[in-house]
């Protein structure tokens, strides 16, 4: 990476990736070439940048390949997170792709002897008006992109888009309904061998003892690995790998230490943190009757359908890694230490893997698999992980707590809001922190320190992620309170802190319309300036006919949610319908959306949609559960999640504003649908739920509270 | 021990021990990658096959108890050139997100359609009872297998 310091600023991932040349290449066999560093996650974002690159190059789709990420040839964008691709991804492709049209332009112009104005480009072939023509194809040459970008050339006006804002069909669709090999957990390459890890029973469970012997006799077993606390066999098949790890871990003797907290989050509320006032206005004297809430969400999961899967090969000292982590850049640092090479000796090949909204175990399994791949130099060897092992030790969403407190003033305002948000970090990806993030390397003969997991600095946030509200309130003051260890493994999953801070605000919010005797929305559209912000709102209530002030009848009810992405991205509203049928369904769910410029519009959409769903799973079901020793998680059985007979419809308006930058629509919807399910679920029962998942048991206690 | 399993029309002799889960047969002996491990618990419906007519979860059958069967997987009802009214609806209604559950969800789908060419939303939802998506695309894939459903009546 070269030191940008010095240099000129130039946009999104160009500023750390200079060259042309990383990004394009113009080939003579009529293709492009692009080389995202930025992966698919089911998100669709190859397809959006690959919009992005044939609209700037004036080329047709169908002539764009797509290189997936590798060390060493991609360019380093760090990981794919964040809903930031097409903020840095997109970016970067949009101003490389103008600048290679202008390096074209300027070849064709001195061939055929005419001023740049001449020209034009239909698909690659360069048209002067004056008569005569020439193809990219026929002037580029290896030459052409070996230089550093100027950030000069200046995109396409979003009024001459042709392919960007329309609704592309995704690149990678046809071959994964065919059922194709295309993801990591599919490789087989000749001589390929299938390993398994056996874990303790817990995370800080000592190994007592272990015969490891027994299980090298075993049929089919080509190694047995162990390294302090990590063990792991490799096998000629992947059921004989199977057994093998039974036995192992039959053999092992192990003493458990009861280290976790009771299965509360209020567990935060005691633990020593480091508290920082990260909003204050102190406008005039607050005034009114003065309310308080308590908001709690526990650990959340992943629970990607897919266990996560490596592959990798050790020959001559060297590694050579296939994985779907979301980062390899970071990870190949951070492999490095724990596998005690330097990092130009380990190769990382992105393969694609089922959809992880975060960081889940795609990391830890790619280490393991290099340790495992040690046992059988020469050969590769792909370890899955099983179900059982994806639930116990992912690294979860934090467990919160947020604590809010308002006065209202007589005429119903707000005239004071207070708000402090006790959680953990919400990162502990690679390369963020000092120590290893990587599960296995804690458990080595000489194990390498366990990283502390952190927060991604605001604006953005990590458990502070929009804990500052967007609405105009003139006194506030908000405290996040960051409790350094976690109990259990933590890390970043789709929306960060922002599910439970805007469920906290949003719930708040009602709370408060209700007691200033104020349609929820009206009471929003009251406290809120932003004219964006507005016109969701004002759009979702059109779509789903909000009655003002309208109880819904009998068992059902209907609420609001609504917030601005990480305070500087996505504006979400959302509506949802409740209905009580001895347990919380959500029938339901209208959105509407700004993301700036929608690059694929039903690539957005299928990502709100998919978003609504898994956010109305989250807060209806989804909590991890422990005791004192471990995580209890086995089965889908013990993390149930939303069936096809339980999601909800989803009708999603999209505002389209071409004219503005385009920003990420993969997180954003977690917290409005939190609660306005929570605003619906107290309209539809008059009892408010403040405890997130709204489990039946939970709904029954409040009930009979009531 | 051996086991001959007929999949997709084709013999396959399997050196394997009997109680094998057909899974790890039907993805590394017979190559169909479109079988997909998810749970091995027979609780996510990745892995979905059709045996005899009838939707099975492959991680939840030993090898032994299907020889002789006629198995069918993804990869036996069509490809990318030549992709079955489900797969080529699937790709109409874009009915994917990560894709991972797309293959045991169009097996559960194909059995019941072999069956009851028009299903009502209730029949389709039992149907796809075992089968999960944890990436919310549950409502375009039951618009695809719909379209495909219609597609199908006309022939
Ligand atoms: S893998 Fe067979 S049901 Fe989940
Ligand atoms: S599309 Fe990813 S699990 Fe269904």
């Amino acid at each position: 990476m070269a030191d940008a310091t010095a240099q000129r600023k130039l946009p999104g991932s160009l500023q750390t990736n200079r060259n042309l040349s990383q990004w394009l290449d113009i080939n003579a066999d009529g293709t492009v070439t692009m080389r995202p560093g930025k992966i698919e996650i089911g998100q669709g974002i190859l397809t959006a940048l690959r919009q992005i690159v044939a609209e700037e190059l004036d080329v047709n789709l169908e002539r764009v390949k797509i290189v997936t990420a590798v060390t060493a040839l991609s360019p380093n964008e760090g990981v794919t997170s964040g809903s930031r691709s097409i903020e840095e991804s997109g970016v970067a492709f949009r101003y490389a792709a103008a600048e290679a049209r202008e390096l074209l332009l300027a070849r064709a112009g001195a061939k055929l002897g005419v001023s740049l104005e001449q020209l034009s480009v239909t698909d690659g072939v360069i048209t002067s008006r004056s008569g005569g023509s020439v193809s990219y194809w026929e002037i580029t040459d290896s030459e052409l992109l070996q230089r550093e970008a100027t950030g000069e050339a200046a995109p396409k006006p979003y009024k001459m888009h042709k392919i960007v804002g329309t609704a592309s069909p995704r690149v990678d669709i046809p071959r994964k309904v065919s059922g194709a090999p295309v993801y990591v957990h599919d490789m087989a390459p000749p001589g390929m061998l299938h390993a398994r890890v056996s874990r303790p029973p817990s995370y800080s469970a000592e190994l007592v003892s272990v015969d490891v012997d027994d299980v090298r006799g075993m049929p089919g077993v080509v190694a047995v690995v162990r390294d302090g606390r990590f063990m792991g066999v490799v096998a000629e098949r992947e059921e004989q790998a199977i057994r093998a790890q039974r036995r192992l871990a039959r053999n092992a003797q192990w003493r458990e230490v009861p280290t976790l907290p009771e299965c509360d989050p209020r567990y935060l509320l005691k633990c020593q943190a480091k508290s920082e006032v990260i909003s204050e206005k102190n406008r005039d004297t607050p005034n009114g009757r003065e309310l308080a809430g308590e908001y709690t969400r526990q650990f959340l999961a992943h629970a990607s359908l897919a266990p996560s899967c490596a592959m990798a090969m050790f020959e001559n000292g060297k590694y050579t890694v296939w994985t779907h982590s979301q980062g390899i850049y970071p990870l190949r640092a951070e492999m490095a230490p724990a596998l005690g090479v330097p990092p130009e000796d380990i190769v990382i090949h992105h393969v694609e893997g089922a959809g992880c909204y975060g960081h889940n175990a795609a990391d830890d399994v790619a280490l393991e698999a290099a340790l495992l791949a040690r046992g059988a130099p020469g050969r590769p060897v792909r370890l899955q992980w099983m179900r059982e092992e994806e639930f116990a030790w992912e690294p979860y969403s934090s467990a919160m707590v947020v604590k809010t407190r308002a006065m209202l003033s007589d005429d119903g305002h707000v005239t004071s809001w207070q708000m402090d948000v006790f959680s953990h970090g919400h990162s502990s990806r690679p390369g963020r922190g000092q120590g290893s993030n990587l599960l296995a390397a804690w458990y080595l003969e000489k194990p390498l320190q366990r990283a502390q997991t952190a927060n991604p600095p605001l604006p953005g946030g990590g458990s502070h992620r929009n804990a500052i509200p967007i609405y105009e309130f003139p006194n506030q003051r908000i405290t996040n309170h960051l409790i350094p260890d976690p109990p259990l493994r933590a890390s970043a999953l789709r929306g960060l802190g922002s599910q439970c801070n805007v469920f906290a605000i949003e719930s708040f919010m009602d709370e408060l319309a209700l007691a200033a005797g104020v349609d929820p929305i009206e009471f929003r559209l009251r406290h809120l300036a932003d004219p964006r912000g507005r016109a969701v709102i004002e759009k979702v209530a059109a779509i789903a006919k909000w009655k003002p002030n309208s109880k819904r009848s009998g068992d059902q009810g209907r609420g609001i949610g609504f917030a601005r992405y990480k305070n500087g991205a996505g504006y979400m509203a959302m509506i949802a319908d409740v209905e009580l049928a001895g347990t919380v369904r959500v029938p339901r769910v209208w959105c509407a959306v700004d993301v700036g410029q929608a690059i694929n519009t039903d690539g957005v959409i299928n990502q709100i949609e998919g978003g609504i769903i898994q956010a109305v799973s989250f807060v209806l079901r989804e909590e991890v559960k422990y005791d004192r020793e471990r995580v209890t998680l086995r089965s889908w059985d013990d993390y149930p999640i939303l069936s096809f007979a339980e999601v909800p419809e989803v009708l999603v308006s999209l505002i389209n504003r071409p004219e503005l930058p385009p920003v990420g629509a993969g997180e954003g919807t977690q917290g409005p649908v939190s609660a306005a399910v929570g605003n619906a679920l107290f309209d539809a029962s008059g009892v408010r739920l403040r405890d997130m998942p709204f489990t039946r048991e939970r709904l029954v206690a409040a009930m009979t509270r009531e | 021990m051996a086991i001959s399993i007929t999949v997709n029309g084709r013999l396959h002799e399997v050196v394997a021990d009997a109680e094998t889960p057909l899974l790890y047969v039907l993805r590394n002996d017979a190559g169909c990658k479109g079988v997909r491990y998810g749970c091995g618990l027979g609780q996510c419906g990745t892995c979905t096959v059709i045996i005899d007519g009838k939707p099975v979860q492959s991680c939840d059958v030993p090898v032994s108890a299907v020889a002789g069967k006629a198995i069918t997987t993804i990869e036996g009802i069509g490809s990318v050139d030549q992709p079955h009214p489900l797969q080529r609806a699937f790709v109409e209604e874009q009915a994917a997100q990560c894709g991972y559950c797309a293959t045991g969800i169009i097996m559960s789908a194909k059995a019941l359609l072999d069956v009851n060419q028009s299903p009502s939303d209730d029949e389709l939802k039992q149907a796809l009872s075992k089968n999960l998506c944890r990436c919310g695309t549950h409502q375009r894939i039951m618009r695809a297998i719909k379209r495909a459903a219609a597609e199908m009546r006309k022939f």
